[in-house]
């Protein structure tokens, strides 16, 4: 019996199912991806703080075992709701449409997913999201990109945090961008860093437009 | 170690398509994956066991088709073999490239054994 059927194909049918929902509400969805430490919910603690008063914005937080990041957001006052994978490495579509559920975003909104900190598993699960940004940070390998070529092909966006910490590290933010764009030619870079907030109006901006490109 | 997901994904299509043609069990299936699909085949064989005991799949042969990577060059048109997401073109050098094999992830086919009286199937054009 011939099947030719993909593997991920379930993923795949609910991440279009989360796309159209997203679509219908008119819904930025972004899936935040990095390895772990790169400052992910930093980055989006400091975003949400510095921007809740301009969006609507909602949270899904993905995490193996702890509610810790979804304790860090309702502390900001963003409506989050936490999904714990278990032993699984990377959220699943599936995930994302109970925890939709929950959340029950208003339309026009900016939904955030940070996925599990994994560089590996997350790439291959599309979860309908509009844009892929991946965050490496200047405490990382310059060569990440090459070194996990499937995330950074299937981003749009790199955001390099901890840009503030340059002067102290082995990082070179030339090489880590000639590495990404060699996987991706069209992948975008942004340098900021959450903690001193050096670019982050860039990045905000990055949002609004997407954003208002959906309407 | 996503591929316990990929192992459980193709449980559940030799699952539904067992069902579908009213299969007693599956012999044998075949898996193409391509190697810039992101699959760990190590690991794979690794959680299979698991994953199939006690399912359709339990004893069956598992045959896997390797796909190589293939791009064509989006500055000189030209096509060329891929071993790494990060190569470049040998023809210009460049990296603009679009990634036409190497990344499938397909359960190809699957070979049953059909119980002795077999209930005939409910008409449906599928």
């Amino acid at each position: 019996m011939e099947l030719e059927q993909n593997i991920l194909h379930h993923n795949q049918l609910l991440a279009e199912r989360n796309r159209g929902y997203f679509a219908a509400k008119n819904m930025l969805a972004v899936n935040l991806v990095s390895s772990p430490g790169s400052g992910k919910t930093s980055v989006l603690e400091r975003t949400l703080r510095d921007m809740k008063e301009r969006a609507d914005f909602y949270v899904i937080e993905g995490d193996q075992q702890t509610f810790n990041d979804a304790d860090r957001i309702d502390a900001v006052g963003v409506p989050v709701v936490q999904v714990n994978t278990g032993q699984g490495c990377h959220l699943e579509s599936d995930m994302v449409q109970t925890a939709l559920q929950k959340l029950k975003p208003r339309d026009n909104s900016l939904l955030f997913i940070e996925n599990v900190g994994n560089l590996v598993c997350p790439a291959m699960f599309d979860l309908g999201e509009n844009k892929r940004v991946v965050i490496i940070s200047t405490t990382e390998g310059d060569d990440k990109p090459i070194k996990y070529p499937d995330m950074f092909h299937s981003a749009q966006l790199c955001l390099i945090n901890k840009i503030d910490l340059l002067p102290y590290v082995n990082f070179d933010v030339d090489k880590a961008k000639a590495y990404a764009r060699r996987v991706n030619p069209d992948i975008e870079f942004l340098e900021v860093s959450a903690t001193v907030g050096t670019g982050l109006e860039a990045w905000y901006d990055w949002l609004l437009t997407e954003q208002q490109k959906l309407a | 170690m996503h591929e316990m997901s990929i192992a459980l994904g193709i449980v559940n299509i030799a699952n539904k398509a067992c069902e579908e043609a009213q299969a007693a069990r599956i012999d044998s299936i075949t898996l193409e994956i391509g190697k810039l699909a992101g699959v760990q085949l190590e690991s794979l064989y690794f959680v299979w066991p698991a994953a199939v005991e006690g399912t359709v799949l339990a004893g069956a042969e598992r045959i896997i088709e390797e796909r190589e990577g293939q791009a064509l060059c989006l500055e000189c048109d030209r096509e060329f073999a891929l071993q790494h997401h990060f190569d470049a073109c040998p023809h210009c050098q460049g990296y603009f490239k679009k990634i036409i094999a190497g990344k499938e992830l397909n359960v190809k086919s699957m070979a049953f054994t059909l119980p002795d009286n077999p209930v005939p199937a409910p008409s449906k054009t599928r």
